[in-house]
């Protein structure tokens, strides 16, 4: 009884608990020849949502106003260029990552710098730089589709016992970005400055470091998403990133971190990027038209944030 | 001595970036400065311009609306179908649609629930609604919508004249009534507006469905300009609304926003578009180009802030 | 028996488990000002939450003018009018906009000048000689100014006149001219037949003011008396707390070493600013003279914003406590160990033994009242939160800390126990610089810098140290 009130405490068992819902609907619409084929692509996807989500958790915590809109374009330029710069050869798939990591770490270095020099709401700097940044990406794609090393490629699509390797990838991540949470000073001082941004300056935080490392972290996240999502898809797209905006936005919200900042949740990001996957495979196995399945998945967005939030008021 | 209110500067320094703006546009292109030339740079000011409006009414309450491109792109939809063949049905469908906005706006107050996630969560139902109205780029504008959109006053043209008598419309609804007075204070200090007695409930309700109508208003104008529509008209609308309510001095939270200045920052944000296909800027940098000029414009209300401070202190 | 404003008989009030209402009667005639006093967490705000029909009680009567109603709509239209420890304006608006947010009846055509002219007459009445642009935003001016605003704009009437109006801690953010103007108009308001019900913690002011005295304790009013019944003594035993002589006791630190913290004069004009070790430095003068803005220059100037400190020569202690003090979202212990997490943690992981034995030791040492450190930290009532912010700025290895007027609203038992902890804490070796805008606390430093226009005026010490002397510096050059 006591470990129920207490599970029920937690933000992000909610998202759990539909995401399992939706499941067990889709695989009875398919008398359950489906579960494991449709498990795993769960995984798999989720897994892409879920390290861009982290990012986007990390700057949303740092309270009100604080957003990352730049995630698709930063996506959309690592995946380009790294897959360029690799160019089919398997030895470069290390120099590929770093140079996506090094490119995560440009943007974010360019988003926090418009902050701070313009003093203007992230939402705008963002959104700025990524059309600096979109733009870029189209100079370098040229329209050329070039295909990932192919040991890449099999990395990305393959899994190990049955659970794909991205997903693995993505808890590795998770686990690391939990840590970073709740156990060191980093993760308390983005805590604090989302609280009180003045009190956290007035206590000594170095609030102007913590914000820049914050948005740096981001920005690496998308870039080392965006460089897994191109190898896995066979090829940079130039709008291989676009649906990550809201999703990125979407997953941190639903999971139960406070938009209002301060509070993040690591687990519930994984229990919405499920969510969202298997609701838009579930409306698909239905067989709904496109603006049917709209609508719907919508709704559901709604009605969670609904239950989610009314439950926080009784706290 | 003479005070300038802070609310004159908010003003001034949206202005001003719209007239530099201005002013490399004649430069580069003298031809611009005509009726002809001003009219293709401003075409699409006036449905920018009111979905600003719209934006900056849900800013004023300090909530952010995600879901206002889908919300004009659905709009436009109905102007193009039910408005344009059966006026009757497509009125209601739109007052349904303004009704709806009043909900959510009660539903984000009344369960404390972030914004962003609810409208995030409107884009898709407003999104899936507009695809359902037009699968395919269609319909066709109502006669009256084209004939106000495309008109040609003497001297100024049409774009600019609608942009001013709605600035200074929602001016004196927004800044002078006590409506106004309402929605900034419940922006401002919810708690006070409350203990003096108001429903901030009703005042919020109110404020959306007024935001909601000024959507609205955009579909129709934007419909009235392109003739079709189709379901992804103007999904570049919500960041561009955002982004005209804060070039025009509006902020985020605390309910300091500025009509006259929303509608500036959408001016300033159409002659951007206008400005870059003026100079024949490779369709690759297009985008960027966009971006640069929105930060050199927020760096120039930067440096003006700045120097409006000095002589503050001085 | 004059006429009954307000009555409230019999109110039990529960948050949770926390009893903040056991039963209290309060009544308040026409004409009459009734002194409220008692701890923090003795249920005066909650009583007047309930006065104003903010609160619902869950047992208890309330009646208005002799006919019970409840709600904030009841209370308003018999004339119940508020005026809130924490400024409850817009921010965003004008001065006449949020006189229209409070009155109703100022709807209609043309109703800025109707308001610009009602404000203003209220204000040219209560704070004679004020300057306070009734066109300007709230943001622009100071908080004094705010306050005096939010007061005018209770008093004045639109239609009907308030009946009763609730002032709690009206002059926290006023210096003693505006305190003195403000009590004089209270006396002429009670005079022409209306009702104050008066909270506030500076004693003197209760006892020369109000006609009657309320005295509450642990949710119960205690005594009810008139106000010459009392002296401050007896008022303070009514309230439960002992009574400390209140020696000032210097540490008569002599000034060792170089100035530990220094600043040139401020505004080009006036004395430089110098603290030396172990030494307590208070900032006096009227309120709102830039005490605030030379504390926040010191720290920040002081503290990095980008790079992490091991550690850190200063330490803040916030003054308003909701706007830059507490996180609301943390526990009781976390709020506390914040600014001493270097030392708490190894390679960057916070070490959560030494935290937890950290937050007991302060916990004993400051006696904060909470069964549990994990609690959260609005749980505590105003006065322990302070201390806990307190522990925070001790508990770091800072050897200067700054305050910022820190005790604005906390209660005589819980400002004794912090100035004892200041003494010691100083006798170590501590420097402390202390604005404060209240005398007692004032006389308790070693030296004091008086302020005037952002500028210090006049440097006092030992002896020197007397409400005269910083009065005069504060006056000092007036009417040049």
């Amino acid at each position: 009884m006591n470990a129920v009130r207490l599970l029920s405490r937690k933000p992000w068992i909610w998202s759990f608990a539909a995401t399992v819902l939706v499941w067990i609907v889709t695989v009875l619409f398919t008398g359950g020849a489906s579960s494991v084929g449709l498990s795993q692509a769960a995984l798999t996807f989720a897994a892409f949502s879920v390290i861009v989500g982290l990012g986007q958790m990390f700057v949303i915590t740092l309270g009100p106003g604080n957003i990352d809109l730049s995630v698709p374009a930063t996506m959309t330029l690592a995946g380009t260029i790294a897959l360029k710069l690799m160019d089919v050869q398997n030895g470069m798939i290390l120099p590929g990552l770093l140079v996506a990591v090094f490119l995560g770490v440009v943007v974010g270095i360019g988003n926090y710098g418009l902050i701070k020099i313009l003093r203007i709401p992230p939402i705008i700097a963002t959104l700025s730089m990524s059309f600096i940044v979109q733009s870029t990406a189209i100079w370098a794609n040229r329209g050329l589709r070039i295909k990932p090393p192919e040991l890449l490629a099999s990395f990305t699509t393959s899994g190990f016992l049955g659970i794909p390797n991205v997903a693995i990838v993505a808890f590795l991540l998770s686990v690391a970005a939990w840590l970073l949470l709740e156990k060191t000073i980093y993760g308390r001082w983005i805590s604090a400055i989302g609280q009180s941004t003045f009190a956290a300056r007035m206590t000594g935080i170095p609030v102007d470091g913590t914000r820049f490392v914050t948005y740096v972290l981001c920005a690496v996240l998308a870039a080392i998403c965006g460089y897994l999502l191109a190898s896995f898809s066979g090829g940079a797209a130039l709008n291989m990133g676009s649906e990550y905006l809201l999703m990125s936005i979407a997953v941190v919200v639903i999971g139960g971190t406070a938009v209002a900042g301060g509070d993040s949740n690591v687990p519930g990001i994984w229990g919405a990027s499920l969510f969202m996957f298997l609701v838009v495979s579930m409306l698909n196995t239905y067989g709904f038209g496109a603006g049917v399945r709209l609508i719907l998945t919508g709704l559901i967005i709604i009605a969670v944030i609904l239950v989610a939030g009314g439950r926080k008021m009784i706290r | 001595m003479m005070r300038i209110s802070s609310d004159t500067i908010r003003l001034a320094i949206p202005a001003l970036s719209l007239a530099v703006l201005l002013a490399a546009v004649f430069y580069m292109q003298p031809r611009a400065m005509s009726y002809t030339g001003l009219n293709l740079l401003f075409n699409l000011a006036v449905p920018i311009a009111l979905a600003t409006i719209a934006q900056m009414l849900i800013m004023a309450v300090n909530d952010l609306d995600l879901s206002m491109g889908t919300f004009v792109s659905f709009s436009a939809c109905v102007a193009a179908t039910f408005l344009q063949s059966s006026p009757a049905l497509g009125i209601l469908i739109l007052a349904g649609a303004i009704a709806a906005y009043a909900a959510i706006g009660v539903v984000i107050y009344v369960r404390e629930l972030p914004s962003i996630v609810v409208t995030l969560g409107m884009s898709f139902v407003w999104g899936g609604l507009a695809v359902l109205l037009l699968p395919s780029p269609g319909g066709e504008a109502p006669g009256w919508a084209r004939w106000l959109m495309t008109s040609k006053p003497p001297f100024v043209p049409m774009a600019i004249v609608v942009s001013v008598v709605l600035a200074i419309a929602t001016h004196f609804l927004v800044m002078r009534s006590s409506f106004g007075v309402l929605i900034r204070g419940v922006g401002g200090n919810a708690r006070s507006v409350e203990r003096a007695g108001w429903s901030v409930v009703a005042v919020r309700a109110g404020t959306f469905a007024l935001a909601g109508f000024f959507a609205v208003l955009s579909g129709i104008a934007l419909v009235g300009l392109t003739t079709s529509a189709d379901a992804n008209i103007a999904l570049r609308y919500t960041l561009l609304s955002i982004a005209g309510v804060i070039l025009g001095g509006g902020e985020f939270v605390g309910g300091r926003i500025s009509p006259v200045g929303a509608v500036i920052g959408a001016l300033t944000l159409t002659l951007a578009g206008s400005f870059l296909s003026f100079m024949r800027i490779s369709p690759d940098w297009q985008i960027g180009a966009q971006g640069a000029i929105l930060i050199v414009v927020l760096a120039l209300r930067l440096a003006l802030n700045r120097l409006e401070k000095r002589e503050k202190n001085r | 028996m004059r006429e009954e404003v307000v009555a409230a008989r019999g109110i039990k009030v529960r948050f949770g488990a926390v009893r903040a209402l056991d039963g209290a009667d309060l009544a308040i005639h026409a004409g009459e000002c009734v002194g409220l006093v008692g701890h923090n967490g003795a249920g005066k705000s909650t009583i007047v939450n309930v006065i104003n029909g903010g609160l619902a009680p869950h047992e208890g009567t309330v009646s208005y003018g002799g006919t019970p109603g409840h709600g904030i709509a009841a209370a308003r239209e018999r004339g119940v009018r508020c005026v809130f420890q924490e400024l409850s304006l817009c921010p965003n608006l004008t001065v006449v906009e949020n006189a229209r947010i409070m009155h109703d009846g100022l709807a209609g055509w043309n109703w800025r000048k109707r308001a610009f002219d009602l404000i203003k007459a209220k204000l040219d009445e209560i704070f004679p000689g004020h300057g306070i642009d009734c066109d300007s935003t709230i943001d622009d001016l100071s908080i004094a100014e705010r306050q005096m605003v939010e007061i005018a704009i209770s008093f004045a009437g639109a239609g009907e006149g308030p009946r009763l109006v609730i002032l709690d801690e009206p002059t926290s953010s006023l210096d003693a001219g505006l305190a003195g103007q403000l009590m004089a108009y209270v006396r002429r308001f009670v005079a022409s037949g209306g009702s104050i019900l008066l909270i506030s913690h500076i004693l003197g002011e209760i006892l020369s003011t109000s006609d009657r005295i309320v005295v509450m304790k642990d949710g119960k009013v205690v005594a009810d008396r008139s106000a010459g019944e009392f002296k401050i003594r007896s008022l303070v035993e009514a309230m439960g707390s002992v009574v400390r002589e209140q020696s000032p006791k210097r540490s008569g630190a002599a000034r060792t070493g170089p100035a530990v913290l220094s600043m040139p004069p401020r505004k080009g004009h006036g004395l430089p600013f110098e603290a030396y070790r172990g030494e307590i430095v208070g900032l006096a003068g009227l309120g709102g003279h830039g005490q605030t803005e030379a504390l926040l220059e010191l720290y920040l100037s002081k503290s990095g914003n980008w790079l992490p400190r091991r550690s850190r020569p200063l330490a803040f202690v916030a003054g308003d406590r909701s706007l830059n003090g507490t996180f609301p979202l943390w526990s009781i212990l976390r709020n506390l160990s914040i600014a001493s997490l270097g030392d708490l943690s190894r390679r960057s992981f916070v070490d959560q033994g030494r935290e937890d034995a950290v937050g007991e030791s302060w916990k004993k040492r400051i006696e904060i009242r909470t069964p549990d450190m994990g609690n959260r930290i609005l749980s505590l009532s105003g006065g322990n939160q302070q201390k806990v912010l307190f522990a925070r700025a001790l508990a770091t290895s800072a050897a200067t800390v700054l305050m910022d007027d820190p005790m604005r609203g906390v209660d005589v038992g819980t400002k004794q126990e912090v100035y004892d902890i200041l003494r010691g804490e100083a006798k170590n070796g501590r420097t402390f610089i202390w604005y404060s805008t209240e005398m007692d606390e004032i006389s308790l430093c070693d030296r004091v810098y008086v302020f005037r226009e952002g500028a210090i005026v006049a440097e006092l010490s030992g002896e020197e140290i007397s409400e005269k002397n910083v009065l005069a510096a504060s006056f000092a050059g007036e009417g040049e």
